[in-house]
């Protein structure tokens, strides 16, 4: 098994004649993923690559296709209304990739998502990934392969870096999720420690933090109260100095709140062993 | 983004918050003409984006239009944390009976815009925060119905038993709140916020910090930024696209993603450097960004060694080979540089880089440790 998605998710994509959409589109498409449908207004009865039938809204493509996940690549000013129009049209599970939208926009898609019992990853995320079965966004596939661990992370690249070393030593990967970086995201780690916990096939979790916020250290009391399985953790930003923006919105850190030696601290007492360096998360998932 | 004071206080002026008068000078001369302008005392501001100005000798009170002229000749020649001072506010003296603090942020664990407000301004709120929690209260507005006006007299009653002044503090926190929205604020802040002897309720000091992802659709903001009062550096990066922080280390670092980059500085330290930066050249790829990337690192004297670090997903490896050999045509490099990519496009990008006579890597700690080696001139574990 694998979380948030399987052979039985069927995608429809907001954007897919767009520059990114379209690349990611293919990259899916080859990978295996059950792109059903587009969503670009205006070009509703064209079809994307001569095979997938674009819409002009999301309704119209949930009716025709049966969609039941949706990946977002438009352009910033326009993701806090395509994650609404999304969920507004049924879709139970809503990626978006979009990095830049503004964290107001945020505090008016959330609780709106969550009032329409959907799930929402992102925005500012690399998407997940269910080796062998489906991914949803940009994860490279070629760096992962099947097996048994689950792996949430908040960042993009060192996500990469992590499941690559991992591929490397032939740790396979139920799900890879990437939840993003930015201070209002729709999917917690908690969200995806809970998931993975009841997946039957993941045997052990990696989970990747960042410096900002309080999200791990939340997480790590949630996977001492509430997890059998064990977990590897990683912090980044380890030289980070107070008080600055380092690329995420996440990752800001204001005095002692948030800063990598408090989360992993907090890890390490709540059973979770940390790695130091990222190579360290082969070794320690070897241990378990 | 940072925005000055006296920009934030045109901002919540508009939006109807009492406010003194104040104006900007960039020199002494004009300092001490908008003194002599208001009569009697006034206070110099040093107008810099950095906090605790007022312990850096950035605020200074002046009696007479002369000693306003000498206060901002003083701060005007004042550097505050890297930043030189090129304005200050002047503005009238206020008679101060009582100091509290007003505050709205975007709070991540709530996922709403979080009021924090306290009797105990004037001070640091991150003092007030450790000493006497008690003193600050915390409201988390539903962001589709805004600071009602019975939440706005709740919190101008934790601020003011009399009840006048409880109402016009709830007053200045729902104008606070629209222009905050409005500016598309991640912090709106007034502190302090005081009371005058006759009763009055008034701003005196004012700061907002401006999301960058609003800036596309609020031009007028966006309008703000002041180039000169930022670091050059960082100047530079942002018109290129990357993110840059400059740090004090010897290790110049060029990566592609925050994460993987705050993984790469950690890992320069566990191996005994320093990391001379943060630098993030983002998810797609274009050579003229590492063209920009090596000009900035390579203009810091400290950098003994560059380091690049790029796992190719979005970004495309040989457009990364193709930057550097670009940027090492334009600009010979007097440093040594170690690269590490693998990722989409590697055997072109590798390819790229060994026609030009460069080493390509594909193990990150194996690059970290040679770059570290190389810029500590002592041999790689």
């Amino acid at each position: 098994m694998s979380i948030f998605i399987d052979n039985d998710t069927r995608l429809i994509i907001q954007g897919i004649t767009g520059r990114d959409g379209s690349f990611h589109a293919r990259q899916m498409m080859e990978y295996g993923t059950r792109v059903v449908g587009g969503v670009t207004p205006g070009k509703g009865g064209q079809k994307f690559d001569e095979t997938v039938p674009i819409f002009n809204t999301v309704e119209q493509a949930v009716a025709e296709t049966g969609a039941n996940a949706s990946v977002i690549y438009v352009p910033p000013m326009f993701a806090a209304d395509a994650m609404m129009e999304a969920a507004d049209a049924g879709i139970p599970f809503i990626v978006c990739i979009t990095e830049g939208v503004p964290v107001l926009d945020m505090t008016r898609v959330y609780p709106f998502v969550r009032e329409k019992g959907a799930r929402l990853l992102g925005p500012n995320c690399p998407g997940l990934i269910s080796p062998g079965k489906s991914k949803v966004g940009i994860i490279p596939g070629r760096i992962c392969t099947p097996g048994p661990i689950g792996l949430v992370s908040r960042s993009g690249t060192l996500t990469y870096e992590v499941v690559f070393q991992m591929t490397r030593a032939s740790l396979g990967q139920t799900t890879c999720v990437g939840i993003g970086g930015d201070p209002i995201n729709g999917t917690s780690f908690i969200d995806c420690l809970a998931a993975f916990e009841a997946d039957p096939d993941t045997t052990a979790v990696v989970m990747i933090g960042e410096i900002g916020g309080t999200d791990e250290q939340d997480a790590a009391a949630f996977v001492k109260a509430e997890m059998s399985k064990p977990v590897v953790g990683f912090i980044a930003g380890q030289t980070a100095p107070p008080g600055r923006r380092m690329g995420h919105a996440g990752a800001i850190i204001s005095g002692s709140a948030g800063t990598a030696a408090e989360k992993m601290e907090a890890f390490e007492q709540n059973g979770i062993a940390v790695a130091r360096r990222p190579i360290d998360v082969v070794q320690l998932l070897r241990q378990q | 983004m940072n925005i000055h004071e006296y920009q934030a206080k045109e901002i919540f002026r508009a939006a109807g918050i009492p406010i003194p008068p104040g104006e900007v000078a960039t020199t002494a001369d004009e300092a001490e003409k908008i003194a002599r302008k208001f009569g009697g005392t006034v206070v110099i501001k040093a107008q810099v984006h950095a906090g605790g100005r007022g312990k850096a000798g950035g605020v200074k009170l002046a009696k007479t239009p002369e000693e306003a002229r000498d206060a901002a000749e003083r701060i005007l020649s004042l550097t505050i944390k890297d930043l030189p001072v090129k304005k200050v506010l002047v503005t009238p003296a206020a008679e101060i009976a009582t100091e509290a603090y007003v505050g709205v942020i975007v709070d991540r664990a709530s996922k709403r815009p979080v009021f924090m407000v306290s009797p105990a301004g004037g001070i640091d709120i991150e003092e007030v925060a450790a000493k006497t929690p008690e003193k600050i209260r915390r409201h988390a507005v539903d962001p589709r119905y805004g600071l009602r006006s019975y939440e706005a007299m709740e919190l101008g009653f934790f601020l003011y038993d009399d009840v006048k002044q409880a109402r016009a503090a709830a007053k200045i926190m729902q104008q606070l709140y629209s222009a905050f929205v409005a500016s598309g604020g991640s912090l709106a802040e007034i502190n302090p916020l005081v009371t005058t002897p006759s009763g009055d309720v008034v701003a005196l000091d004012a700061k907002m910090v401006v999301d960058d992802n609003e800036l596309d659709r609020l031009p007028n903001l966006a309008a703000l930024r002041d180039e000169t009062a930022e670091a050059p550096s960082e100047v530079e990066a942002r018109n290129a696209s990357l993110t840059f922080i400059k740090l004090d280390g010897n290790v110049g670092c060029v990566v592609n993603g925050a994460g993987l980059a705050m993984a790469t500085m950690d890992l320069v330290k566990y191996y005994g450097g320093e990391p001379a930066n943060f630098l993030d050249i983002g998810g797609s790829s274009n050579p003229e960004k590492v063209v920009a990337a090596l000009r900035i690192i390579t203009a810091d004297p400290n950098v003994k060694a560059i380091l690049f670090n790029i796992f190719g997903g979005i970004t495309r490896t040989d457009d990364v080979a193709n930057g550097i050999v670009t940027a090492t045509k334009l600009n010979p490099l007097k440093v040594p540089i170690v690269i590490r990519l693998t990722g989409t496009n590697e055997e072109i990008a590798v390819k790229i880089l060994e026609d030009n006579g460069f080493v390509a890597m594909t193990d990150m700690d194996e690059a970290v440790q040679k770059a570290v080696a190389l810029a500590t001139g002592k041999k790689a574990a």
